[in-house]
């Protein structure tokens, strides 16, 4: 009777930790604004050439690895190992006459990362890198 | 029985969090270091033309292409080999057995990455190329042991060396 019980929290408390997997193509449940708040900064320059290349020595500096980048589309994908795969994507693009804006999403081992702490540590880094601040978008 | 139920499900709760170490995005102390290793600077020629040296080093060093970028110097490489010795693996699984032998490493996959940025030198154009290592590893089952960066200082300065040699054939186009 206690193990048909254990065993039945058991199964109800690992159906509570996973939902339909098909879900995670479209990232049901995250909210699209917050989340490109947490991500994006913007910069005051407008050179995105140099941003990009600042954006990939950064990068090296955490110990990313670059696996693409493409200079018109404005995108930088790395992954860094660890004892775990962390992997990032960093997009810069032209956000009005004097600013360029910087998006990065990651994704650690299985995960999205949707705190925003790391995000911060990221931005504070290139911001060091690139001599500018990071300015938080609406 | 209560206590270890109950230990199972925290155990299973605990199970479905896992999260991002703080230091993971952020600059460590050894940053400046370990760019230093990773980096070295070329004086004259073209950017283009330093690129096309990395891409002969990492041909010599048996990588294939995965990624490139020539407009802001980029270039991605990659190889798969065995990652273990045969000898020592039928020994294991001679003195140990099959599955200790199996848990053994079997095959990696280093990815390489080199960056070419113009900087200005005393007298002109000069470029910093930086180079990066990674790997992961498998064993006999199809598990990943090791996902990690490759750090030890003689694997840099022998890719230098050969890139040094690499550049200057370049010059000479052989």
């Amino acid at each position: 009777m206690i193990l048909r019980l254990s065993l039945l929290t058991a199964a109800l408390a690992l159906s509570g930790c996973v939902h339909n997997s098909t879900d995670s193509a479209l990232e049901v449940g995250a909210n699209q604004v917050q989340i490109r708040q947490i991500q994006s900064r913007a910069f005051d320059t407008t050179d995105k050439t140099k941003t990009l290349r600042t954006v990939i020595s950064t990068l090296q500096d955490l110990g990313f690895v670059i696996d693409k980048a493409d200079l018109e589309l404005g995108s930088i994908t790395a992954t860094k190992l660890d004892g775990y795969a962390l992997r990032m994507s960093v997009t810069v693009r032209p956000r009005n006459a004097k600013q360029l804006l910087v998006r990065a999403n990651a994704q650690f081992q299985e995960a999205a990362v949707t705190d925003p702490a790391p995000y911060q540590a990221f931005f504070s880094s290139l911001s060091k890198s690139m001599f500018l601040t990071a300015q938080n978008v609406d | 029985m209560r206590l270890l139920s109950l230990c199972g499900l925290a155990l299973l709760v605990v199970g479905c969090q896992t999260g991002i170490p703080e230091d993971a995005l952020a600059l460590k102390p050894d940053s400046l270091e370990r760019r230093q290793l990773e980096s070295r600077r070329f004086a004259g020629g073209k950017e283009v033309d330093i690129l096309a040296a990395c891409s002969g080093v990492s041909q010599d060093m048996g990588f294939t292409t995965d990624e490139s970028e020539t407009k802001l110097g980029v270039l991605v490489a990659s190889k798969t080999r065995e990652a273990s010795n045969a000898g020592s693996r039928f020994a294991v699984a001679l003195l140990v057995g099959g599955n200790a032998a199996n848990s053994m490493d079997k095959s990696q996959k280093i990815r390489l990455c080199i960056v070419v940025k113009p900087v200005a030198g005393k007298e002109g154009q000069e470029w910093v190329v930086r180079a990066t290592f990674q790997r992961m590893v498998w064993n006999s089952y199809g598990q990943l042991t090791r996902l990690e960066g490759l750090n030890e200082p003689e694997l840099y300065q022998q890719f230098f060396e050969k890139l040094s040699k690499s550049v200057f054939l370049e010059a000479q186009k052989i």
